[in-house]
């Protein structure tokens, strides 16, 4: 894959071994002699993606030799995972070790936090600090998606691919605006009702995002940014994570330190129960539901 | 053969997981790359609900005060599957507005292509 | 409980609340915060030191209110201590070092979001440090795989997008191993924590249960971080990466990224899958060999490459393989020496990126080696703290690879011959490389330039712009570098004590 090079380094290293390892050495001595390379633009080689231990080989081999050896990769990973399984406790029985974790999470789980809803007294409660990186994957996501997508001074390139505008489509406005307040009435109830019944932040906020995306996608980015424009998403992102990270911080200090924690469990099944898990569920939703509509604009228009 | 036969869902899973990782070393194009991972996920995410499964249980919902543990299915696989699926759907976002920049710039999403036309291009700074 | 119990989950909740607080500053206001945020978290870390080191025990920290097995926890021991200490202190000084660069490389409205990423990478690596938590430890696995690709891509220039999407397939297929390996855990031993898997792992072990399960969780959760770390063959992102980023991203990419997959991988090995047990024993010995084939080829293609960073990159492929080197020799002298160079190496790449791009900077923004001919005299701080980092790196005594190299020798001394042989044979061929090409680079940016053909009068053009950072941040990583060259002995007993009380 490499042609001769420009480079001193690598011209040199041409020619009979001996030769060139003294030539190596002796960078200073014929520095004049040497072709000087353009400044930045230079004759680099590819990159690595075929490694220079490869570039000897001819051109066609490093494509055989990859698909060769992912092609044993593959079979390999298989067999072994298949083995894998016919070595695994077996699908739908009880095993020995729920007596421990599980029995405790089902058994006490709704007492202590209070959530009729045992997963989301799991992530909310018992591994929070999971839940709580959880939701900071995602802010970093949509940074990172920010950063990439974000239309500034430097895209100056005009986008060559033009998609089909939907949003003064008759049939898709009619179906949007009859859809969309269920759709936020049914993600409201989920992302409310999590600590009750399947559903919470994530799933709530997910459906929130959806029903934005829809009115954006019907309407156009003016009037879904009458409910979400950049300085909502900001604000919103900002109070609800700090929100989130000041709670938990409080539960998880209080809880190392044996300290008693102000928020009280209330009664399992109301509405106002679980402690903090509501709030959190609602903080959740909304980072997770402007999330999704943030990442839908940038991918659409490149800005809110 | 021992528990290959009663683990089917668990090797489906598995096998899917393989699917998705083959698509991630063979194909050439990066949306089909990025499908292979999502594919590799789910079948992770399939392997742990099958994993915390149990004949005749019902899910981990407490009704009518009835907590006794021989009555709900394992709840910890389900909240890790949920911790999951957002991990990757952070993922697949981020790597698709990366696809959407190659694409920008390269034209192509082929990646034999992209590093073909990188090479050309001479860029390295 | 004492209040300093507290500091390793203030180090995580510190960065991880400046992240949000960041994206909503001002540029400058989120530089500012991100340095304070960062000099705390180092505090706190130092202060876990102290209090592990002089109590001599380990402490667990539950997050939450419940007990050991139920909850998600943290623990710190003196090499948790170590490894936070080193990982903030890096961050801080790569950080600091490379603000300039990072004003120029980056828009203006985008630097915020760069302080907000540079914080997370700091939670995760906090976290991953404290973790005692296999499933906490894959959330903040994937924060690190993210943001560091958040702060590789964030520069528009030349390839950054390719070298991104490269560095991101590596790294998702080491995750998806590693996630899947965690779930086999989970699976066969019903438990999350370190300590309770590493229980019931010991127990399977003894009586033969789950054998092919278990070989092969160990085996996914070995390979997933390997690849994540970048051990030979999956370096192949290294070049590009670090060719292409802004200074203070390369610098932490290489200094401190890779090293927190490492440190996960150790504590693994430790607390969870037990060192000696037979599958990990057969794992560390292929880690062993790819690693020995890292050292030698990631050598010779340093030697190989036509610019600075090239070179510095495939060094750092080569530096992957001796802590895996070490890994694989096990032992506490084989653990010691691999932590030790975790460290070490740690301060001494980012000092080689970070001088390495000033000297680039005054020789007309080349990294060519033909053109940092006589760099070191256009700015000389620069030139002296590459020569302090190359050398370090070649191994010359006083300066901290050298006792890396003396340690590898010792732990590779209890292996038997032929281990004994290829380990000793694989130092010296790499010091030998190292040499060559460190000090090749080392002289040639001392030779005076003599071109001639490009100026007319050969004068020395003395960069003289002022980088107060870049100072601050080439003392502290050669003060470093050479406190461990002439001190060993205090890391090295750091590391020892916090491997006894680390199973």
């Amino acid at each position: 894959m490499k042609k001769p090079k420009t480079q001193p380094e690598t011209a040199k290293s041409s020619g009979t071994a001996a030769s060139s390892i003294k030539k190596w050495l002796d960078f200073d001595l014929d520095i004049d002699s040497l072709p000087v390379p353009p400044p930045r633009e230079s004759a680099e080689d590819d990159g690595g993606d075929e490694t220079p231990l490869l570039s000897r080989i001819p051109k066609s081999a490093p494509r055989f030799v990859y698909t060769a050896l992912a092609a044993i990769c593959s079979i390999v990973l298989t067999a072994t995972l298949i083995l894998t399984v016919e070595g695994m406790p077996r699908y739908g029985e009880d095993q020995d070790y729920m007596d421990t974790v599980t029995y405790e999470y089902i058994t006490h789980g709704m007492e202590y936090t209070g959530a009729v809803n045992i997963v989301a007294g799991i992530i909310l409660e018992y591994r929070a600090f999971d839940t709580l990186g959880e939701s900071f994957v995602l802010f970093c996501a949509v940074t990172c998606v920010l950063v990439l997508l974000r239309a500034d001074s430097a895209d100056s390139q005009p986008e060559d691919v033009v998609f089909r505008d939907l949003s003064h489509d008759a049939i898709l406005r009619r179906t949007v605006r009859a859809i969309v307040p269920l759709v936020f009435m049914f993600g409201v109830y989920v992302l409310l009702n999590g600590h009750l019944s399947p559903g919470g932040g994530f799933s709530g906020g997910a459906v929130i995002g959806a029903g934005l995306v829809m009115v954006s996608a019907a309407y156009g980015g003016d009037v879904s940014g009458r409910i979400v424009s950049e300085r909502v998403f900001k604000i919103v992102t900002t109070c609800a994570l700090s929100f989130y990270c000041l709670g938990k911080s409080y539960t998880f200090f209080t809880g190392a330190n044996g300290l008693h924690s102000i928020v009280g469990n209330g009664t399992p099944g109301d509405i106002l129960s679980a402690g903090l898990i509501l709030p959190l569920n609602v903080a959740v939703g909304m980072v997770v539901a402007c999330t999704v509509y943030g990442i839908y604009r940038m991918f659409d228009k490149r800005s809110f | 053969m021992g528990n290959l036969l009663y683990n089917y869902e668990e090797a489906v899973a598995l096998i899917l997981f393989s699917i998705g990782f083959m698509t991630l070393l063979f194909h050439k194009n990066l949306l089909r790359k990025l499908i292979g991972m999502n594919i590799m996920d789910s079948g992770v995410y399939l392997f742990l609900a099958s994993m915390g499964y149990i004949y005749g249980r019902r899910a981990p919902i407490v009704e009518n005060g009835d907590v006794s543990a021989v009555h709900y299915v394992n709840p910890v696989p389900a909240s890790l599957v949920l911790t999951g699926i957002v991990v990757s759907v952070s993922v697949t976002a981020v790597m698709l507005s990366l696809a959407v920049r190659l694409y920008e710039r390269y034209h192509t999403l082929n990646l034999d292509e992209i590093y073909a036309a990188a090479r050309t291009r001479r860029e390295h700074r | 409980m004492e209040f300093i119990r507290n500091f390793p989950f203030f180090s995580v909740a510190v960065f991880l609340f400046s992240a949000v607080i960041c994206s909503v500053l001002k540029p400058k206001a989120a530089r500012i915060w991100t340095v304070a945020a960062e000099t705390a978290v180092l505090a706190f870390s130092a202060c876990v030191l102290y209090y592990t080191w002089s109590t001599g025990e380990f402490f667990r920290y539950n997050m939450g209110h419940f007990d050991a097995p139920w909850s998600n926890q943290l623990r710190a021991g003196v090499l948790e201590g170590v490894a936070a200490t080193g990982f903030s202190l890096i961050l801080l000084l790569s950080h600091i070092g490379g603000m300039r660069y990072v004003n120029a490389d980056i828009e203006h409205k985008k630097q915020s979001a760069y302080c907000t990423l540079l914080n997370l990478i700091g939670a995760a690596l906090m976290a991953l440090a404290y973790t005692n938590d296999l499933f906490t430890g894959y959330v903040f696995l994937e924060i690190m795989t993210l943001s560091s690709c958040g702060i590789l891509m964030i520069r528009r220039a030349g390839r950054t997008a390719l070298a991104a999407t490269r560095y991101m397939v590596i790294n998702l297929l080491g995750s998806g191993l590693f996630l899947l390996g965690t779930c086999l855990f989970y699976g066969i031993t019903g438990h999350l924590l370190m300590e309770y898997i590493g229980a019931g792992v010991a127990k399977l072990d003894a009586t033969g249960e789950y054998a092919v399960p278990l070989t092969v969780t160990i085996g996914l959760v070995c390979a997933g971080l390997a690849i994540k770390a970048g051990l030979f063959p999956f370096h192949t992102w290294m070049p590009d990466t670090y060719g292409t980023a802004t200074p203070t991203s390369s610098a932490v990419l290489s200094g401190i990224v890779s090293k927190g997959y490492i440190f996960l991988l150790v504590k693994i090995m430790y607390r969870v899958a037990g060192v000696n047990t037979e599958a990990m024993t057969e794992a560390r010995h292929i880690l062993y060999v790819f690693g020995i084939l890292g050292i030698i080829l990631g050598s010779v293609w340093a030697m190989r490459s036509a610019y600075l960073n090239r070179m510095i990159a495939f060094s750092s492929a080569a530096q992957i393989g001796y802590i895996f080197v070490g890994i694989g020799l096990g032992g506490t002298a084989g653990f010691m020496a691999a932590l030790f160079q975790l460290i070490a190496h740690g301060l001494t790449k980012p000092l080689l990126f970070l001088s390495g791009a000033r000297l680039a900077e005054s020789s007309g923004d080349s990294q060519y080696f033909a053109d940092l001919q006589g760099a070191a005299h256009r700015n000389r701080a620069a030139g002296a703290a590459f020569t302090v980092a190359a050398l370090s790196m070649v191994g010359i005594p006083l300066l901290a690879g050298f006792p890396v190299k003396l340690y590898f020798a010792i732990a590779s001394v209890q292996h038997g011959i032929l281990v004994d042989a290829v380990t000793l044979l694989t130092l010296a061929v790499s010091t030998l490389l190292n040499a060559l090409y460190f000090i090749r680079t080392a002289i040639r940016i001392y030779t005076p330039s003599v071109r001639p053909a490009e100026k007319n009068e050969s004068q020395v053009v003395i960069d003289k712009k002022s980088d107060p950072g870049l100072a601050v941040a080439a003392v502290g990583f050669a003060l470093a570098i050479v406190s461990l060259g002439v001190f060993p002995g205090s890391l090295s007993s750091l590391i020892t004590t916090g491997l006894s009380m680390f199973a």
